[in-house]
């Protein structure tokens, strides 16, 4: 996790003496400078006009009626129903990877920012986090397309009955909630992870001194001191890994399957949703844009602007949290 | 500085060690192994993930080698055509020629790295130096934000607002006619393509070129202001050349993310794997095209057809390949940045 993107960037204060005049400045400075000004607020208008764009159209389309009504498959967009089932997909998948994505995001950042022996090993756990992160997200889902198809893990998703195009016939698609939430798990370990370590670097060191001066061992003094001292960070990082969760939609598309509504699969209570197949707001988004199978703008635009509330809604925790975390440090 | 763990092991043999065992669950060397373990699960994760994207890609590179790289004939017929197969395809079912995409890819990637590079290095020096601190304090958040949009959002702004509007008003008749016989032109294609990709990318490269500037020794820079350079030329000349790593870091990395970006793409970009050629004029611009990613994203419905599995297993595996390739290049590129001692 980097300052910038936690929202701690902190500049020393500029003392600006005699301010030095640009029209003293060649013509040439003059025009990098107006560059610099021009780009800066060429970034500012574009969000601008994304958010009020998406905001105009989302208060036009989102009707709270949308939200309390499930998916309905109609030609006609008055009659398609609502988005209930892509929020709770969205919710549930993020669970699971969160859940999942966490405690081995946490683990490897301990394990590396407080052992790390040997120094290989570290260095190879550092690198393959760095892989994850620098891999596509499409390059995941069909990772996780080919895990999911193995007898082994078959049992974790729901196995075509109609045959569909398997080749052995009622072949196993490798699609439900369990798989696409593991595998979105990978995409949320990345944040975790380095918001973590980052923690952990940033502790200071009298603090593991004093745990050890008390005669605690290692391990007590990551769970009682440090541990409770990054649970901030912690929290950054679950939320940035959520908001990654919440906005991919390669790896719902190819391993939630493309039914609109929750469909769970068996029969055991709990589990089956879990085995079942459904659809989320991106995964609802790309069906219903004109690119899409399902061409309904006003639907797409709807879930999207819903989309991006969550995305917002999720970036100003991280501002709160880590707003919070200076407060009471006193440190940023 | 964090080795400072006391050596308890004369402590803990003997009658005193092993009470110390029993009250205390977890023995350091326990844990440290049970902790390594859990991070060891995450390699491992990434070394299943190379060989079973090799493997679903294996059967493709048994029967072309590696000639499917290659270009030949069009793309989206030979993957409808894999579509059909079934059972156990003879050789010349997979027949397959994927340069159009592979050009696709390279086209939209190079457009919006070229792009928006200058736009990432002119907004940082803006953020760090010049900007007003209230405009600032604006900024930031805003950059962030650009990040963090959802690529299928981008995409749905792409194909109801941007896509239309090329339509509409950028495609002349006189265009549409002169292509009728090769290609279609709807609107979607390179140029909305490139524009929303370097609105997606800049904001990854303006926060790691951010990071970098203010990382360099402001000293350094007021000293260029001693000597008599005005702001601007001692940012250029010493904080931004000194943050070259980082910037070289933040291509990188934004390289990786435009390679890998398939939603948008697959919605903008027409999704037609036609070759955009320069000898088109202004026309080239508005030519559709198909990338890789967006390619394995709109094939995924047939992977049980086993020449259409392999054919997008070799795509991903030429993804995966390229990331990490760019993974390397990363570190490679960071190497320097450690004289600077800034972390990124």
């Amino acid at each position: 996790m980097n300052a910038f993107a936690s929202g701690q960037l902190d500049l020393a204060p500029r003392r600006r003496g005699r301010r030095s005049s640009i029209g003293t400045w060649r013509w040439s400075d003059r025009i990098v400078l107006l560059g610099a000004w021009a780009a800066g607020l060429t970034l500012c208008a574009i969000a601008g006009a994304i958010v009020l764009y998406m905001g105009v159209r989302g208060i036009q389309y989102l009707h709270p009626s949308l939200l309390v009504s499930s998916p309905e498959a109609a030609l006609d967009q008055s009659h398609s129903g609502g988005i209930l089932d892509p929020i709770l997909g969205t919710a549930l998948l993020s669970l699971i990877g969160i859940l999942i994505a966490t405690p081995l995001a946490v683990c490897s950042a301990v394990w590396i920012a407080e052992y790390g022996r040997p120094r290989w090993l570290g260095r190879i756990m550092e690198s393959s986090i760095e892989v994850i992160a620098g891999t596509p997200d499409i390059v995941i889902a069909i990772f996780g397309l080919a895990l999911f198809q193995t007898q082994l893990l078959a049992g974790f998703s729901f196995v075509s009955t109609v045959g569909g195009a398997g080749a052995s016939g009622g072949g196993v698609f490798g699609r439900s909630f369990l798989a696409a939430g593991s595998m979105m798990s990978l995409i949320a370990i990345p944040p975790i992870f380095a918001a973590t370590r980052e923690g952990l670097q940033a502790l200071p060191t009298h603090m593991r001194e004093a745990a050890y001066a008390l005669g605690k061992t290692r391990i007590a003094t990551i769970r009682r001191v440090l541990l409770p001292g990054v649970r901030s960070n912690i929290a950054t990082g679950a939320t940035l890994g959520i908001s990654r969760i919440i906005g991919d939609t390669a790896i719902v598309v190819l391993l939630l399957g493309a039914s609109l509504r929750i469909e769970p699969a068996g029969s055991t209570p709990g589990l089956d949703v879990l085995r079942g197949t459904g659809s989320t707001l991106t995964s609802f988004v790309y069906d219903n844009s004109p690119a899409g199978e399902g061409n309904a703008p006003q639907k797409a635009y709807a879930a999207a602007f819903l989309l991006m509330l969550l995305v917002l809604a999720l970036n100003a925790t991280v501002n709160l949290i880590a707003r919070a975390h200076e407060r009471r440090t006193g440190q940023s | 500085m964090r080795r400072l763990a006391p050596d308890t092991r004369g402590l803990r043999s003997g009658v005193a060690g092993g009470l110390r065992r029993r009250r205390a669950p977890w023995s350091d060397r326990r844990a440290a192994r049970a902790l390594g373990g859990v991070s060891l699960l995450i390699a491992l994760g990434i070394i299943a993930m190379i060989v079973f994207v090799v493997r679903g890609a294996w059967p493709m590179i048994s029967h072309q080698g590696l000639s499917w790289l290659g270009s030949g004939g069009d793309v989206d017929r030979q993957l409808e055509n894999m579509l059909g197969t079934s059972g156990n395809p003879p050789s010349s079912a997979y027949y397959f020629r994927a340069w159009p995409l592979i050009y696709g890819t390279l086209l939209t990637t190079g457009f919006a790295v070229l792009l928006g590079l200058p736009l990432a290095i002119l907004s940082s020096i803006f953020i760090v130096e010049f900007a007003p601190p209230s405009l600032r304090r604006v900024t930031i958040p805003v950059v962030r934000l650009l990040a963090a949009i959802p690529s299928v959002v981008y995409g749905l702004i792409g194909v109801l607002v941007l896509v239309p509007y090329v339509g509409n008003h950028l495609i002349t008749a006189a265009e549409r006619t002169w292509m009728q016989n090769r290609v279609e032109l709807t609107g979607a294609g390179l140029a909305p393509a490139a524009v929303i990709l370097t609105v997606m990318i800049t904001p990854i490269m303006v926060a790691l070129i951010c990071e970098a500037l203010i990382t360099v020794p402001r000293a350094w820079r007021e000293g260029a202001i001693a000597l008599g350079l005005n702001p601007l030329r001692a940012t250029l000349a010493v904080t931004l050349r000194a943050a070259r790593p980082a910037i070289a870091a933040a291509v990188v990395l934004a390289t990786a993310r435009a390679l890998g970006e398939a939603v948008m793409l697959s919605m903008v970009s027409g999704s037609r794997s036609f070759t955009p050629s320069l000898a088109d004029g202004r026309t080239f611009l508005f030519e559709p095209l198909r990338t890789v990613a967006a390619a394995i994203i709109e094939s995924a419905e047939g992977v049980g057809a086993p020449a259409l599995y392999a054919a997008i297993y070799s795509l991903a595996l030429l993804l995966l390949f390229s990331a990490l390739a760019l993974s390397v290049a990363g570190y490679l590129v960071k190497l320097p940045l450690r004289k600077y001692q800034v972390r990124a």
